[in-house]
């Protein structure tokens, strides 16, 4: 480093080495001459280093750290609500979307409706025999099927007739068409269905639901086992493993309809069971009860899921618009703060602007730091508040049982948020600090 | 050689209503080494003069050379490259950056030219021991006595190596002891080379200068006001 001749002491002495920084042969050898030693010039940067803007905005932001608490109190809140608002939305749908398996959104069941009679509520119809045929005519019907509950005697495994009542169960019976299984999603553990022969022709074949051949002592139906309900012997020609989309099936004895309406005068089916394919199931639960019976199809009601588009608005969307005005306003109230405190910060310091432009830096330059300050402020805030709002999202499902779902997008961009409105409340302070005069500014004080 | 300063028929006037001539015609050639006080009473154009002289403010009238360079009518822009690397401004009310160390504050004129890190500090440094503050380098300045900020604001000056240093009013704040010190400081850089303007209304201060001017209601005169 080459330093001139007036970095020399010459009165104070015996100077403790401040030339020892200076160990350049140069400074030594421009001890005799007149000359100044050649210096070099500086240039000023067209835009400051990243590096030192940063590092004077920093340092002008932390320099007040309960202010900047309070500036940042608006952005906080505003990005909070923001963060909240979407994350409970996007929690609230995504539980509703795991309880809408596929089982569920493809199931619609038809039931003759009720209406009031002298003993309480009676059945304000009667579904016809062949309704699963008439429905399997719809588009979007993968398979139907009816379905019918009768209580009959107690059922046991053994024809002998023990007297103590020991063996014998309240079993619940139950009719069913051949369709019913595929319907219902049901799978055999073990042997076979029913088909239509043994409809028509009224054979006294039962399946087994798998609870219900527990309870019966029969596993396997390869030896033709049979089950007596009251004293009618029946063979059992398969054991359910599971029915996903009627669980009662796997309680009971179930027998074709033909059996049941023969032996035990069953007069109409309780429901049909209808799959569709995915998508299909609002259409047909319109449509179905004017296939059972076109002349009056008000008097069935219709179970069919949710429209999954529905449900989740209907969660959100009052929430939502609640919470994002109240976020927007506070966001507004934020960025109005923000360029308040920064325009106050302005006047307070205006001296340090003026000593900055003496020392050579330009009005960008100056207009540059304070607006990265209300950038930082805005972006601390964002920071802050998408933390507030992520810990009350997950609070929140945790308080309900619910997964917290947040899109990872949303917590990077709400931070970012945070920084555009430090950028535009910070427009106005910096312009008004750019054009501070130096001679004003440190004549001030 | 080229004087360091060279002001002809400068004036500088704000516009009114009434128009205030603050500066009249000031000629004024100021050589290197030399160490130079300005006087008179408050509301004479001092202030202006200095603000003139260090290339925060534009004459409305006349020839300003700086180091030889016509700067009178330079761009914004190039007068605040200007005042960065051939000025170096000392005031009255030290105005040093609170919350940043003594270092910080030598080095904030670097910030806004391209010098590297490593050479910051060396000079910073440099200019610290030069005014005899290399012990409190990494003080806060809101800790330091009324002197020792005022050495702290020279130092920041020389950093730059500048080719003027321009004072006003440097001991404006300070008890006697501390203004000494200052002045023997300046006494020291001046013989090191330095040339130097101090403005003043102190007749102490101005009469450690080697030559004297005094400004009256704008105008400029060699000596000591009658």
């Amino acid at each position: 480093m080459r330093l001139p001749r007036w970095w020399r002491r010459t009165r104070t002495e015996p100077v403790e080495e401040p030339l020892s920084l200076l160990s350049d042969p140069l400074v030594e050898g421009a001890e005799g001459d007149a000359d100044v030693v050649p210096r070099r010039r500086w240039r000023l940067q067209r835009r400051m280093a990243w590096r030192d803007l940063l590092e004077e905005s920093l340092a002008g932001v932390a320099a007040r750290p309960a202010r900047l608490a309070l500036t940042t109190l608006g952005t906080v809140l505003g990005i909070a609500a923001l963060v909240t608002t979407v994350g409970i939305g996007q929690t609230a749908s995504g539980q509703i979307s795991q309880r809408f398996d596929a089982v569920a959104a493809t199931r619609v069941v038809v039931e003759p409706g009720s209406r009031p009679g002298p003993d309480g509520e009676v059945a304000a119809s009667q579904l016809p025999w062949d309704a699963d045929e008439r429905v399997m005519r719809l588009a979007g019907v993968e398979a139907a099927g009816t379905y019918a509950r009768f209580h009959q005697d107690l059922v046991s495994g053994s024809p002998a007739t023990d007297p103590t009542g020991e063996g014998r169960h309240d079993v619940p019976t139950a009719s069913a068409s051949p369709g019913l299984f595929a319907a219902v999603r049901a799978e055999l553990a073990t042997g076979r269905y029913f088909d239509s022969g043994h409809d028509e022709r009224g054979d006294q074949v039962v399946i087994l639901g798998k609870y219900a051949a527990e309870r019966l002592g029969v596993n396997r139906v390869d030896s033709q086992p049979s089950i007596f309900i009251g004293d009618r012997p029946f063979t059992v020609i398969g054991i359910l493993d599971s029915a996903a989309g009627r669980a009662e099936l796997q309680d009971a004895v179930i027998m074709p309809h033909g059996t049941a309406r023969g032996l035990y005068g069953v007069r109409a089916p309780d429901a049909v069971d209808i799959r569709t394919a995915i998508g299909a199931a609002q259409q047909v639960g319109e449509q179905a009860p004017i296939a059972v019976d076109p002349n009056n199809p008000e008097l069935y009601q219709v179970d069919v899921p949710p429209r999954p588009g529905s449900l989740r608005e209907s969660v959100t969307a009052d929430v939502n618009a609640l919470f994002l005005v109240l976020g927007g306003v506070a966001l507004l109230i934020g960025g109005l703060g923000i360029a308040n405190i920064t325009l106050l910060s302005v006047l307070e310091r205006v001296s340090e602007i003026g000593l900055r432009r003496a020392v050579g830096a330009t009005r960008p330059h100056v207009a540059l730091q304070f607006l990265v300050e209300s950038i930082v402020i805005g972006f601390l805030g964002g920071l802050v508040g998408t933390a507030v709002g992520v810990l009350v999202t997950v609070g929140t499902s945790a308080v309900r049982d619910w997964t917290p779902l947040l899109d990872m997008r949303l917590a990077v961009a709400a931070p970012l948020l945070g920084a555009v409105i430090g950028l535009v409340a910070g427009t106005y302070p910096a312009w008004r600090a750019s054009a501070i005069e130096p001679i004003a500014a440190l004549r001030a004080s | 050689m080229t004087p360091v300063v060279r002001m002809a028929g400068v004036g500088r006037s704000f516009p009114g209503p009434p128009e205030v001539h603050a500066v009249r015609e000031v000629d004024l050639v100021v050589e290197p080494g030399e160490y130079l006080s300005i006087a008179g009473p408050s509301g004479s154009g001092k202030s202006t003069l200095l603000h003139l002289l260090g290339l925060l403010d534009r004459p409305t009238r006349g020839s300003y050379w700086l180091d030889g360079e016509d700067v009178s009518q330079l761009s914004e822009r190039r007068r605040a490259v200007l005042r960065g690397e051939r000025i170096g401004f000392v005031f009255q009310a030290f105005h040093l950056l609170p919350h940043r160390s003594v270092l910080e504050n030598v080095a904030l004129p670097m910030v806004y030219h391209r010098i590297p890190q490593r050479e910051r500090v060396e000079r910073s440094q440099a200019a610290l021991e030069r005014v005899g503050l290399g012990h409190r380098m990494e003080f806060d300045p809101a800790t330091l006595s009324g002197g020792e900020r005022q050495r702290v604001a020279i130092a920041r000056a020389l950093v730059s190596e500048p080719s003027l240093l321009l004072a006003d009013e440097p001991t404006g704040n300070l008890d006697s002891a501390n203004a000494a010190s200052i002045l023997d400081l300046f006494d020291d850089l001046h013989a090191g080379g330095l040339t130097l303007a101090v403005i003043t209304h102190d007749q102490g201060v101005s009469g450690r200068a080697q030559r004297r001017v005094h400004i009256v209601d704008g105008i400029m005169a060699e000596g000591v006001a009658a």
